[in-house]
């Protein structure tokens, strides 16, 4: 194994459901700024975390229009923890579960991700400093 | 002697995940390991001296390191003052750091 840092994650939780999600991406997110090799196993509700289909939208009830209730997208805080990590010498090899894909017809998403098997996570795990999982409780 | 994180994230007055995760601690400390407890999102709020706290300071004085991620204590208004004795505020890039030296990371 080489000097430089590698990692694993795997994450289950879909996007704007659980605080589990903030925090597995602020753990990406310092691993990148790192310059680390991630590998990010997302799976069940989690591939749709990088499904470029998110709309913005506007909040009615409050009197906002899109611009104005600038609703955090997943999407973009995939896209972005992408290009953070490799412009700190690292990379994110974010790898969506394809079947869990084909279950929810999420096979749209942002540049960057790629589809795989438990197997992919496993390599990556077997490889990596440490692995961590957060599933869904 | 390996290196244990175990990451709890729910509020200990709702459920009682987080008992199971102080016993599992404890246990691996008294087996001679270096154990950390890293509590965040909702769990924070049993880093506060209170009924719930009990615990967290007699694993502290066992010798299992207690902390409490900063982000979720400020989110929620929680003054390190407030914490339990033993317990202290934390930036989750220690959890960073135990992944990337090879420790135990679980996520309980």
């Amino acid at each position: 194994m080489s000097d430089k840092k590698k990692i694993t994650v795997s994450i289950m939780d879909g996007p704007f459901e659980n605080a589990r999600t903030v925090t597995a991406l602020r753990l990406i997110d310092i691993a990148a700024r790192r310059g680390y090799d991630i590998t990010v196993f997302a799976y069940e509700g989690a591939v749709s975390l990088a499904f470029a289909k998110q709309t913005p939208h506007a909040n009615a009830v409050h009197g906002r229009d899109a611009a104005e209730e600038d609703h955090p997208l997943p999407r973009e805080w995939v896209a972005s923890l992408i290009q953070t990590a490799s412009a700190n010498g690292g990379s994110l090899d974010w790898i969506n579960c394809g079947l869990c894909v084909d279950e929810r017809g999420m096979s749209e998403a942002v540049p960057g991700i790629r589809r795989g098997s438990p197997a992919d996570l496993w390599k990556a795990a077997d490889a990596s400093d440490g692995t961590l999982t957060i599933g869904t409780r | 002697m390996a290196q244990y994180t175990f990451i709890a994230s729910r509020d200990p007055f709702e459920s009682r995940e987080s008992e199971h995760t102080m016993s599992l601690a404890g246990d691996l400390r008294r087996s001679g390991h270096e154990v950390t407890v890293y509590l965040v999102q909702n769990a924070v709020f049993g880093a506060r001296k209170s009924s719930a706290s009990s615990g967290l300071a007699k694993l502290a004085r066992e010798g299992v390191r207690i902390l409490a991620d900063s982000f979720s204590l400020k989110e929620r208004g929680i003054d390190h003052l407030r914490l339990e004795a033993g317990i202290e505020p934390a930036e989750l890039d220690l959890v960073v750091d135990h992944l990337a030296e090879g420790g135990r990371v679980i996520w309980h």
